[in-house]
C-alpha cells in the first residue's frame, strides 16, 4: 500500500455455480470503482462454489452502497450471490 | 493471519440463510434535564432531543449496516421512565396522554420503530404521578403507534406491589378493548426486576442509573443456533453445549463491534450487548425449533425445560466470553405469537400455559406475547401476573408478562397482529378469579436473601 490513506479491507464473497468469467467481471467492476484486489481464494464447499476476494476500498471513487449495487448487478446477471463485508466483522467473530 | 475462506463462508451463510441480524440498536436517552412545570416547554424540549438523536441513530445504523453487511432490523429509543418526568406537571390524564403523543410524533419524525419508557417503577409503592401514568396507559397506548410502556411491579429487594398488580388487571382490559384485536397490549410489559438497559421492546426504558445516553444492542440468532444444533445430531449434550457456546460467542462479538462503532460514530457511550435469542415468525428463526432440533419431540412436552436450561446456559457462557458488556435481559425469548414453533406447539396442544410458566423459571423473559380469551376476568389477569412475577422475585431474576386478552375471542381462536408481533393462538386459562387473595392488597414482602439451601 503506497498511499497515506489507511487501507479499508473488505471481503467480497461469491457463492453459486462456477462458470467462465466470474473473476473477470468482478475485476472490471472493482477496477471501475478504483478498488484494489489484494487476494483471491476459491473452493467448492458443500457442493457450492465459494470464492472470496480481499479488496481495499480506501481509495474507491464511489460510496460502499454504490459498490454493492454494482456487485448486485453482476450477481443477478451471472446467477450468483455476492456479498461485501468489512474484514473486521470476520476478525471480531472468528479471532479471540 | 488473514481470515480463512471457511470462516468467511460461515459468517456469510449466517446472514444469507439463517436470519442472523442485529435485532435492534436502542439508544437510551436521559430526559430528566428537560423536566419543567410548563407542559408545552417540556414537550418541545423532549421532542427536539428525540428527533435530533433519533435521526443520528438512523444515519449511523445505515452506515454501519452497509459497512459490515449485517442487517440492523430495528432502530429504537428508550427514555427515562415517564412517570418521573410527570412529577412536576399538572396531574391529569390529558397531560400524560399528550406526552405519549409527543413521544410518538418524535419517533415517527425521526423514523424510529418504537420508543420505550412510558412507564413507572412502582415495585414498593406509587406516587401520585405513578398512579396518573398507570391510569393514562389505555389512552396513551391505544391512540399512539410507536410508544411502548412498562411497569416494574416487583423486585427481589422490595417484594411485590399487589395493589398495583390488581389495578393493572383492569387497566389492561381497558387497553385491550380500546385497540383493534387487543394489539395495544402487545406494547406494554410488566416486570419483576426490570433491567435498566434492556434494548428490547416493549419493556425498554432508560434507567435512572444510566448516563445521559447509552447505545444498547440486541443481537439475535435463533436461526443460526438452530442450524448448528441440527448439524450436530449425534453429539452428546456436553458437546452440544460447547457447539452452542462457540456460535453465540461469534454473534455476540459481531453485535459488540457494531454497537461500539455506532456509539463512536454518534459520540455517545456504548452500553451493553443483550445476547437474548429473539425469534421471529420467519421460517427457521424459532427458539422452539432449536429445542426440537436438540431432540425434544415437540416444544412443551416433558424434556423441554431441561433442553431450554442447557440452551440458555450455553448462550450465557458464550456471550459472557465474547463481551464484558453483556446486559439487558440476556436469555432466551419464548414469546408465543412471535415464534412459528411456539404457535404450532400451542395449536397442537403440546404447550399449555402451565408449562409455559414453568419454562419461564429458567429463561429470562417470562410469559410473553400470549393471548387469552377476551372474557378473562381482570382479577385472573392480575393473578397470572402475580404468579409469574413471583418466579422472578424469589429467584433474583427478571420475569415479565405481556398478555393479550383478545376481545371477542375464545380459546382455540387465533389473532393476527402482523409484522414482528406475529399471530397468537388464544390459550386456555382457568377463568376463576381469586378475589379473596387480591382484595387483601398490600405488598408481598421481599424474600429472604440468605438460607438459600
Amino acid at each position: 500500500m503506497s498511499s497515506q490513506a489507511k487501507p479499508q479491507i473488505c471481503i467480497a464473497t461469491v457463492i453459486g455455480k462456477d462458470r467462465v468469467g466470474i473473476i473477470a467481471r468482478l475485476a472490471v467492476t472493482f477496477a471501475k470503482s478504483n478498488v484494489n484486489i489484494l487476494d483471491v481464494d476459491q473452493r467448492v464447499m458443500e457442493d457450492t462454489f465459494v470464492m472470496t476476494m480481499a479488496v481495499d476500498i480506501s481509495k474507491a471513487n464511489v460510496p460502499i452502497s454504490t459498490l454493492k449495487r454494482r456487485l448486485d448487478r453482476v450477481a443477478r446477471s451471472m446467477g450468483l450471490q455476492i456479498t461485501l463485508h468489512d474484514e473486521r466483522i470476520f476478525e471480531a467473530m472468528h479471532r479471540i | 493471519m488473514r481470515i480463512s475462506l471457511e470462516e468467511v463462508y460461515e459468517t456469510v451463510r449466517m446472514t444469507l440463510d439463517h436470519h442472523f441480524d442485529i435485532r435492534t440498536v436502542t439508544l437510551g436517552i436521559n430526559l430528566k434535564d428537560c423536566m419543567d412545570r410548563n407542559l408545552s416547554r417540556f414537550c418541545s424540549r423532549i421532542s427536539e432531543r428525540i428527533i435530533q438523536y433519533g435521526t443520528r441513530l438512523n444515519q449511523a445504523a445505515d452506515k454501519v449496516e452497509q459497512k459490515y453487511g449485517i442487517p440492523i432490523t430495528n432502530r429504537r429509543i428508550s427514555v427515562t421512565p415517564v412517570a418521573i418526568l410527570l412529577e412536576p406537571l399538572r396531574h391529569d390524564i390529558a397531560t400524560a396522554v399528550r406526552i405519549a403523543k409527543t413521544l410518538d410524533d418524535a419517533a415517527r419524525r425521526s423514523r424510529v420503530d418504537f420508543i420505550g419508557g412510558f412507564g413507572a417503577l412502582v415495585q414498593k409503592g406509587t406516587t401520585r404521578a405513578d398512579e396518573l401514568l398507570m391510569d393514562a396507559i389505555p389512552q396513551a397506548l391505544a391512540y399512539t403507534q410507536r410508544v411502548c410502556g412498562f411497569l416494574n411491579l416487583a423486585s427481589s429487594q422490595a417484594g411485590m406491589n399487589m395493589d398495583a398488580v390488581v389495578r393493572y388487571g383492569h387497566i389492561l382490559k381497558d387497553l385491550a378493548f380500546r385497540s383493534k384485536t387487543g394489539i395495544g397490549c402487545a406494547k406494554i410489559a410488566v416486570f419483576a426486576n426490570a433491567p435498566e438497559d434492556n434494548p428490547f421492546m416493549a419493556g425498554a426504558h432508560h434507567g435512572v442509573g444510566e448516563p445521559d445516553f447509552s447505545l444498547n444492542v440486541g443481537i439475535s440468532g435463533p436461526g443460526v443456533v438452530r442450524n448448528i444444533v441440527a448439524q450436530n445430531p449425534d453429539c452428546d449434550l456436553t458437546q452440544l453445549s460447547e457447539v452452542i457456546k462457540r456460535t453465540v460467542f461469534k454473534i455476540t462479538r459481531a453485535g459488540e463491534l457494531i454497537g461500539r462503532e455506532m456509539a463512536s460514530m454518534m459520540g455517545v457511550p456504548f452500553g451493553i450487548v443483550d445476547i437474548s435469542l429473539a425469534p421471529t415468525t420467519a421460517a427457521g428463526d424459532s427458539v422452539a425449533q432449536i429445542i426440537e432440533a436438540m431432540g425434544v419431540k415437540a416444544m412443551g412436552v416433558p424434556g423441554t425445560t431441561a433442553a431450554l436450561a442447557l440452551l440458555i446456559d450455553a448462550v450465557k457462557k458464550g456471550g459472557a466470553m465474547a463481551s464484558g458488556n453483556v446486559g439487558g435481559l440476556s436469555g432466551c425469548f419464548i414469546p408465543v405469537s412471535e415464534d412459528s414453533g411456539m404457535i404450532k406447539a400451542v395449536q397442537t396442544g403440546s404447550l399449555g400455559l402451565e408449562k409455559l410458566e414453568a419454562l419461564t423459571s429458567i429463561c429470562s423473559v417470562g410469559l410473553d406475547m400470549f393471548a387469552v380469551p377476551g372474557d378473562t376476568a381482570p382479577e385472573v389477569i392480575s393473578a397470572i401476573i402475580a404468579d409469574e412475577l413471583s418466579i422472578g422475585v424469589i429467584n433474583q431474576k427478571t420475569t415479565g408478562v405481556r398478555i393479550i386478552p383478545a376481545p371477542g375471542k375464545k380459546a382455540g381462536d387465533i389473532i393476527h397482529f402482523g409484522g414482528l408481533l406475529g399471530s397468537a393462538p388464544v390459550m386456555k386459562v382457568a377463568n376463576i378469579p381469586s378475589p379473596g387473595l387480591l382484595r387483601r392488597g398490600g405488598r408481598i414482602p421481599a424474600p429472604v436473601q440468605s438460607l438459600r439451601n
